[in-house]
């Protein structure tokens, strides 16, 4: 298995269009950098992942995912995230059809389902250090803490720059540039979701099953 | 000129083909399968009806299921051969991820297995 | 809380004259170019035109620049070492404390593979791949300025580390537990981290900017089978970064939370895992290690295939070979730690597949002889290297294969053997490749060829350097010396020790002509002036404009439809005796403006990153958010791209006709 296309022959009608075409338009040049991106940060998430396998039963006499993990609110989380990706999903689409009200509807509904999960998992976390499970009371703490606080902090940050989205269609409108980058950003908020689904069912599920 | 040449440009990942009302029909059923099988996972997590060291192996099936509808659905990426680097690109990643996960938990379960038997001596050294 | 975190004056090695007499030097040497720019006026020029270019040419200077300058200081470190090696034995101390040398042989890896060997190859790549992609930029110009200057940030703090405070003291891999918080409560591993972490950052965004590139931006009619093999080697290596730097630095983040927070990853107590280290390190370190040579490969194909006067041979197996060793590579990184203990199974696995690995090595090295072969070949000071190249980096890869059995690993790890090994393929290797790229692509980049003889000797002090430097090395090796010692006690040793040493100084001979061979050439550069673009008759795209190229690259963008696009065309002129013509239907050409961005967010980065190491957490703030800053600056910027009028095309073609139109 190797990455490269041009093992395969070029049929002729791609080597017309190869001579034709100039470079690839800028949108796709962008998303394409982007995508590059996002499975580089997947690839991080993967080593966090791995130390995670590996840490998991290093519990040093503290608490294990059984005692700690709440089935009814990881269940909430995934379904305010799910729904998020949705939304964006339909954002995506208002902007294709430039309806700017609709744009900012969705957006707004993105944004509040991505901050309710934040909140959910922001409270999980406070309470499991008040009940001595803080990240510095085992290895498996630590690489829970780690594995799934990368996660949020890319939630944050995925907040974060859907405000200043909103606040570039507010200024600029739907340029080519601001749709390039909001292109950008619905990849980035369902790449988010896609480590969602794998963070749920290894750490979460597969921590509390019997 | 090849006016008769379908694609000359590769797609932009992300960007869909189909017409607005069938793209929004397309993330409604990506939806609903998603909550299928999210639903199926937290069932399994939680039933006694599967096999015990199964559960695991359907969680990762389930997740990669998963995984797959957001790609294929909200991420619209194809086989096409508009769509190839795209494709090829994701594969590679998904075959580094492959590596660093099986290879590390391979190799740490080795090492693991080969270090001396008493894990208390460890605390000897720190006192945190 | 003390305001400015965990520093003070004590800071400052006062009592280290070594350290304050090279600092005193270094400040000197700084100061006075810093006054020199200011009498000369060159400042405005300076932020003009190099340090908010987003050129990829510029850029790829800069970076070549920085690297040359890293590499003094990193062989400084070298020569210490060995003139200390040679001295410390038996009875006689040397002149560098332990706690000295440990920072001595950590500083020197990290600043040879981070801040000489990767800046060397990404400013070649930088250079050359557009213009042999025949296109004008990279994909994200912006973004490469910015992972330029990120570098720089590294650069800055590590030789911070230097005048303030320490550096890191456990060897560049850095391992646990030593490098914890326990048994390393200074600052100098959280300048190694930071450091690294920094400038990692802009080489994974190097990685995806040239994937884009590469990928989705090539001249029209230029297919991947098209593409120069230069471009195909700086493909196999992006994709490597992009798969590998992330891991590092999910690393590095573990390990500084485990300093920073009291995190367990790798800790002793808490049920921490040391060996959890290694393992991912060298999930990134020996893609690393491929991440440096591929792009010498790619060099070395372009060099003699250019100098025999033939078209490279197996052109389909140079690229099936790069790719399989794209993959290989993430398939071997056990065998850096085969004795850590996984058992014959897992150490057999790997061992295999690095013997495997070899192979497309091999199939490069037959490719590059079959080239040779039936050609007229020119010996140049960058086909010196290339051949001085093949016969030490064959030597350094069959003791790689050696040392790929566990059972011989088991006796030769951590030696001086392994020392020689590396030091084999990185010098023989990245830095032969570095410098036969210098040599050939010099002229491309300022108008003038460079001196060949000072050339010539400074490639047979290098390779004649480097063979006393480091042959002696592997018979110490398998006397059993051990790598990264401060003082021996085997007196056998020493005339060994002794011949590296006088090795080391016949390289910084080498060094020594080659900024001889520099200044020669800047003085005689009107003789040395290269008039057509074409100083060597080449056969790819970026000897088809001028030297030094207009800021636009190509005033017409090239239609190919061949393998070495420049010599098709040369030949079909030649052949329909065609008149060198001035396409007359330029268009204005849209080029991206300028942008500071890249050193105000590295600025951000180094206030961020001395603050995190001294603890000052107020005046980290101020970085992560002045970066964050920058950032919308450029987000929200009015101006992206500007146009060049047709005129200033015009008037750049009539007075550098080229030679025949692509």
């Amino acid at each position: 298995m190797n990455a490269a296309v041009a093992a395969l022959p070029m049929r002729h009608d791609e080597l017309i269009s190869a001579l034709d075409a100039r470079q690839a338009p800028k949108r796709t040049v962008v998303a394409f950098g982007f995508w590059v991106f996002l499975l580089s940060d997947i690839v991080m998430f993967s080593a966090l992942f791995a130390a995670y396998a590996v840490l998991v039963h290093a519990t040093a006499g503290g608490p294990t995912g059984a005692h700690l993990f709440d089935q009814r609110n990881v269940a909430i989380e995934t379904a305010c995230l799910l729904l998020s990706s949705y939304t964006c999903g339909l954002m995506t689409l208002s902007i294709g059809s430039r309806r700017r009200g609709a744009t900012y509807l969705f957006a707004a509904v993105t944004f509040v389902l991505g901050a309710a999960f934040l909140a959910l998992e922001i409270s999980e976390f406070a309470s499991m250090v008040a009940h001595g499970a803080a990240p510095q009371r085992s290895a498996f703490l630590s690489a829970f803490f780690a594995l799934v606080g990368c996660h949020g902090l890319h939630v944050t940050a995925g907040l974060l720059w859907l405000v200043v989205m909103m606040a570039q269609v507010q200024i600029r409108g739907f340029v080519p540039s601001v749709e390039r980058r909001l292109l950008c950003f619905s990849l980035f908020w369902h790449a988010l979701d896609i480590i969602w689904v794998g963070l749920f069912s290894v750490v979460y599920l597969m921590g509390v099953a019997p | 000129m090849s006016a008769t040449t379908a694609t000359t440009y590769d797609r932009a990942p992300g960007d869909s083909k189909a017409h607005p009302r069938s793209e929004a029909f397309v993330y409604a059923i990506g939806l609903l399968l998603a909550i299928v099988l999210t639903a199926t996972s937290f069932w399994v997590a939680n039933t006694s009806a599967l096999w015990g060291p199964g559960v695991p192996l359907g969680l990762a099936v389930l997740a990669i299921a998963q995984m797959g509808v957001h790609v294929v659905f909200f991420l619209h990426i194809t086989t096409g051969p508009d769509n190839t680097n795209n494709v090829l690109a994701l594969a590679f990643g998904v075959l580094i991820v492959a590596l660093v996960i099986a290879g590390s938990l391979w190799i740490m379960t080795n090492l693991n297995s080969n270090m001396m038997p008493s894990m208390d001596m460890m605390n000897l050294h720190g006192q945190r | 809380m003390n305001f400015l975190g965990k520093l003070s004056w004590n800071a400052i090695p006062f009592d280290q004259p070594i350290i304050m007499g090279t600092v005193a030097v270094m400040g000197l040497v700084i100061a006075g170019i810093l006054a020199w720019i200011t009498i000369k006026g060159y400042w405005l020029y300076l932020w003009r035109e190099w340090l908010t270019s987003v050129d990829h040419k510029r850029i790829g200077v800069m970076y070549y620049i920085l690297a040359l300058i890293m590499m003094v200081r990193g062989f400084a470190d070298a020569i210490m070492m060995r003139s200390h090696q040679a001295i410390a034995v038996g009875g006689a101390q040397g002149y560098l404390p332990p706690e000295h040398f440990d920072q001595i042989f950590s500083a020197h890896g990290v600043i040879m593979i981070f801040f000489v060997a990767m800046p060397l190859m990404i400013g070649l790549m930088n250079f050359v791949v557009p213009l042999q992609l025949g296109v004008r930029d990279v994909a994200f110009p912006t973004l490469n300025s910015v992972s330029l200057w990120l570098t720089a940030s590294g650069v800055l703090l590590t030789n911070v580390s230097l005048v303030v405070g320490e550096f890191a003291k456990t060897g560049w891999w850095n391992y646990p537990p030593l490098s914890e918080l326990q048994f390393s409560p200074g600052v100098g591993v959280d300048y190694y981290l930071w450091s690294v972490q920094i400038s990692g950052i802009g080489t994974l965004l190097t990685g995806i900017n040239f994937v884009a590139t590469i990928l989705k931006m090539r001249a029209p009619g230029m297919g991947l089978m098209q593409m120069p093999v230069f471009c195909w080697t700086s493909l196999a290596t992006n994709l490597l970064i992009v798969a590998a730097f992330p891991i590092l630095t999910a690393t590095f983040a573990m390990l500084l939370l485990d300093r920073y927070l009291g995190f367990h990853f790798f800790t002793l107590d808490g049920q921490g895992n040391q060996m959890m280290y290694p393992n991912l390190f060298w999930i990134w370190g020996h893609p690393e290690v491929y991440i440096l040579i591929l792009p010498a490969f790619g060099v070395f194909s372009e060099v003699i295939s250019t100098f025999s006067g033939k078209p490279l041979f197996g052109y389909r197996s140079m690229v099936g070979a790069t790719m399989a060793i794209c993959v290989l590579s993430f398939l071997v990184w056990l065998h850096h730690f085969f004795t850590m203990g996984a058992g014959a199974d897992v150490n057999g696995f790997f061992g295999v597949m690095t013997m495997i690995i070899a192979v497309p090595t091999g199939v490069k090295v037959f490719n590059w002889l079959f080239t040779m072969y039936g050609g007229r070949v020119r010996f140049t000071p960058a086909v010196l290297w290339s051949i001085g190249f093949m016969v030490t980096f064959v030597i350094g890869g069959m003791t790689g294969v050696l040392m790929a059995v566990p059972p011989n690993d088991f006796q030769l790890h951590n030696s001086v053997f392994l020392v020689a090994h590396f030091h084999n393929v990185a010098i023989g290797g990245v830095v032969f490749g570095a410098m036969a790229g210098y040599n050939y692509w010099f002229p491309k980049a300022f108008g003038f060829t460079l001196d060949e003889r000072w050339g010539k000797a400074s490639f047979w002090c290098w390779f004649i350097g480097f063979y006393l430097a480091f042959m002696p090395l592997y018979a110490l090796g398998l006397m059993g010396m051990t790598r990264r010692m401060q003082h021996t006690n085997d007196l056998s040793w020493e005339p060994w020790l002794l011949v590296a040493v006088v090795g080391a100084f016949v390289i910084g001979l080498g060094i020594v002509c080659q900024v001889v061979q520099l200044i020669v050439s800047i003085r005689w550069r009107k003789l040395y002036r290269d008039v057509t673009g074409d100083p060597w008759n080449g056969r790819t795209l970026e000897w088809s404009i001028p030297s030094p190229p207009p800021a636009w690259n190509f005033s017409v963008l090239p239609k190919v439809t061949t393998n070495d696009a420049f010599w098709s065309s040369k030949q079909q002129a030649r052949a329909n005796g065609d008149e060198p013509s001035v396409a007359s239907e330029f268009e204005p050409i849209e080029a991206p403006t300028n942008s500071a961005t890249g050193v105000i967010a590295a600025f951000f980065a180094v206030v961020a990153g001395f603050a995190l190491i001294w603890h000052i957490w107020w005046m980290a703030g101020i970085g992560v958010l002045g970066a964050f800053v920058t950032m919308l600056f450029f987000a929200f910027r009015d101006e992206e791209e500007f146009e060049i009028p047709v005129e200033r095309i015009v008037e750049f073609e009539r007075a550098h006709p080229s030679q025949v139109s692509p």
